[in-house]
């Protein structure tokens, strides 16, 4: 043991504590001026870089990301598909189950609708086509997810690592059929599935068919809040999260609960798999998912796991993707450019949570001084 | 805590400003063209588009807006549509699977020309906005197989090999006829020169992944592979091969400032006059030719300079002879004299040209005692197993 010096005795220049709740409207300042905050070392970062005007940089993001009726759309219809995988990964993180596997589910779903669209799109009537896609999509999401779950369940494996590895089996099968159904054969890709026939496609609802996996996306999101908030399994979610013992104390089958959640998890990703194939892209590629898995982490997490606020995080990322990608395009700069924009950005809201959950003290500048 | 939040409230007024005072900034009325690119600078592939694209647009009077890195999906389409609301009247993109997500964009726009460098349904889809276009890049291959064959030669008449150990390596992308056609042109012009070459084919099955590539080309370099070739887009072929010493004829470009001693040669295709070409047409309205080849004469297709260090001496001498021979005719590159397939001349073929459901045949391609290659249409459609290649690997 060490005596105590005056070194020891003498005040940290910094010391960090545990806030007390904030409110939410402090909490929500913090995180607006870490965006701010991030802009400014963008802008600095920018002008060194490149000598480019920051300001036009930051204009060209808001026309890249809301510039044309399109882009709109096209913004909307990221964010229904980015929260998308965020619900289903939330259920899943609550319980403290880390599935890190969303895109190999989200991807097992885009491959089952595409299967399905490629086999049975000139033999099947339209109605019942559209059912089976609905139908394989949301079971092989389900499939891939309970997967690691029952191994979690009975033999207590990791199921981090689990659902990890399960996304590059997944990326690996998807590349697989890729090549089987290449068209034409051996270019490696499948390219628009039943084009003419439009067979197993989901129905455009207006101009664009973004808006149809727009109120999908919207419907689930309330279901979510609702299910994970009010229902029963909710809250055997919320307790299993807590403390494993506990549940078990109070008679809830950790086992049973820890399975149908992820089933429902993977369910979901399957449904996020479905809206992107016979919704949107109308193709396969094992970039299909677009590291919407991973990235949906990220939109769980500063949300804390309400569907609400998945809302407005999934929209903060997706519009700086947008806008990032258009910055890149019209200032002729390298894309890598436009990912440390995001980056930083990122980073700083990261960042933010920790100054919204701990307070830091300063010594006080009269101590310092009388020294 | 004040002061900052000053300094930030009033960075956030600036930049409000700067975002409602944009929108009126650029609203020059000129013609725009779009560029879609399957990767970025990184690519000797997508890199010769990139200089192609400025340079026609520069000689043309106007700017270019590019995109890289759009995959061969989806995104594509966005990409293009994205490009439309950009206000282009001329979009071109770079890659073959790029085409069917093209071909969508174009039935949504009719007021826009799309263009698309090796895609093979123009022809067919038959509409009035959308173009494809490639060029005789076989007779390119060929006279960087020229250089290969007399590299070989000179490597037997030093003793570093005997005539039966010539033989060459490389590395393909995939299994379909624009990398068939690549790499047989490539082999009957180096056997035109050295009649004892083989070949091995090692396949990755990615366009650009430089790891594979890299990996490819060492392996036929283990299996004793004395030279090697490349139709994929990444530096691995060419880095792996300076690392091991081994001659390289390259594709897409030059790539002896990496590779100063092994680099001999490499054919590429100069997008440049018909980009130039189909933004001019779409500029003036007029529509752009639906199947457009480039050949030698339309200065399409190139060779970089040859690299003394490496290439055999004579070597552009000789490239210039078999050039010419090719553009009167006296020579073809596939030339049924010149091959067979399982051990038969070939005098009939039906190749797929036309792009449909079924993927069979439907042209006969053989006659006057040469295959016609991108005749019928831009787009390679040679996809015959030649005598003297193997192919090591057929999963892609």
């Amino acid at each position: 043991m060490k005596k105590p010096s005056e070194k020891a005795v003498h005040e940290q220049l910094v010391q960090i504590s545990k806030r007390a709740n904030l409110p939410a409207w402090q909490s929500w300042l913090i995180r607006i001026l870490a965006v701010l905050a991030s802009l400014v070392v963008c802008a600095v970062i920018i002008v060194l870089f490149t000598g480019d005007n920051p300001f036009a940089i930051y204009a060209t993001m808001f026309k890249g990301a809301v510039g044309t009726s399109r882009r709109i759309w096209s913004l909307l219809q990221g964010v229904a598909m980015l929260l998308c995988v965020s619900l289903a990964v939330t259920p899943a993180f609550k319980m403290r189950f880390w599935n890190i596997g969303a895109e190999g589910q989200v991807l097992m779903g885009g491959l089952a609708t595409a299967s399905c669209m490629i086999l049975f799109g000139n033999s099947m009537p339209p109605a019942l086509l559209l059912l089976l896609v609905i139908a394989a999509s949301i079971v092989a999401g389900a499939i891939w997810a309970v997967i690691p779950a029952i191994f979690k369940a009975i033999w207590n494996t990791n199921e981090t690592l689990f659902t990890l590895m399960m996304n590059y089996i997944a990326m690996q099968i998807v590349s697989y059929f890729t090549y089987i159904w290449s068209v034409p054969k051996g270019s490696g890709k499948i390219g628009v599935i039943n084009a003419a026939s439009q067979a197993g496609w989901l129905p455009t609802i207006g101009k664009y068919n973004y808006l149809l996996n727009i109120l999908i996306v919207a419907a689930l999101t309330i279901g979510i809040y609702i299910y994970l908030r009010y229902s029963k399994h909710g809250y055997e979610i919320a307790v299993v999260g807590e403390s494993e013992n506990t549940a078990k104390y109070i008679g809830i089958n950790v086992k049973k609960v820890i399975i149908r959640t992820m089933i429902l998890s993977g369910a979901l990703c399957g449904v996020a798999g479905l809206l992107l194939v016979a919704g949107t892209d109308h193709t396969i590629t094992r970039d299909t998912a677009g590291g919407r898995g991973f990235t949906a982490i990220m939109v769980s997490w500063l949300a804390k796991f309400n569907p609400l606020y998945m809302v407005v995080t999934a929209f903060l990322l997706v519009f700086m993707q947008k806008g990032a990608t258009e910055i890149s395009t019209v200032f002729g700069l390298n894309d890598s450019f436009s990912d440390i924009i995001t980056g930083i950005i990122i980073f700083f809201i990261i960042g933010s949570e920790f100054f919204i959950n701990y307070t830091l003290k300063f010594r006080s500048r009269k101590g310092a001084e009388a020294k | 805590m004040k002061k900052i939040l000053a300094v930030l409230l009033a960075a956030v007024l600036v930049l409000a400003l700067a975002a409602c005072g944009g929108n009126t900034s650029d609203e020059a009325k000129d013609f725009k063209a779009g560029f879609i690119f399957l990767h970025d600078e990184n690519s000797t592939y997508d890199l010769n588009f990139i200089n192609a694209a400025k340079q026609a647009c520069e000689n043309l009077g106007i700017t270019p807006i590019l995109k890289t890195n759009i995959d061969e999906s989806n995104d594509c389409y966005e990409a293009a549509a994205d490009l439309v609301d950009s206000g282009c009247g001329f979009v071109f993109a770079d890659s073959f699977g790029h085409e069917s997500f093209m071909i969508q964009a174009a039935k949504e726009f009719p007021d826009v020309q799309f263009a698309h460098a090796t895609g093979t349904r123009a022809h067919t889809e038959n509409l009035p906005n959308y173009a494809n276009a490639f060029a005789s890049i076989y007779e390119g291959r060929y006279l960087a197989g020229v250089a290969a064959g007399l590299k070989l030669n000179q490597m037997i008449e030093e003793g570093k090999i005997t005539a039966e150990e010539a033989k060459i390596g490389y590395v393909g992308a995939f299994t379909y006829a624009e990398v068939i056609s690549g790499y047989t042109s490539f082999y009957l012009g180096a056997k035109s020169i050295c009649p004892s070459a083989t070949m091995e084919v090692q396949f990755t099955g990615s366009w650009y992944d430089e790891t594979a590539e890299k990996e490819a080309a060492t392996l036929l370099i283990n299996d004793k592979c004395v030279l090697i070739s490349q139709h994929a887009d990444s530096m691995g072929a060419p880095t792996a091969c300076e690392t091991a010493g081994v001659p390289n004829v390259s594709y897409n470009g030059s790539t002896q400032s990496a590779c100063p001693n092994t680099f001999i040669v490499s054919s590429r295709i100069d997008w440049t006059p018909y980009l130039e070409y189909a933004i001019k047409a779409a500029m003036e309205g007029k529509e752009v030719d639906k199947d457009w080849t480039g050949t030698l004469a339309t200065a399409s297709v190139v060779l970089t300079d040859v690299n003394e260090t490496a290439a055999a001496p004579g070597t552009v001498e000789k490239i210039e002879e078999v050039k010419a021979g090719l553009e009167d005719g006296s020579i073809h590159v596939f030339d049924t004299a010149n091959f067979t397939v399982d051990g038969k001349t070939l005098d009939s073929y039906m190749a797929d040209v036309d792009t449909d459901e079924a993927y069979q045949g439907d042209t006969e391609v053989i006659s006057d005692g040469y295959f016609h290659e991108s005749e019928f249409r831009s787009a390679p459609y040679f996809d015959l197993r030649i005598d003297g290649i193997t192919l090591l690997n057929e999963k892609f």
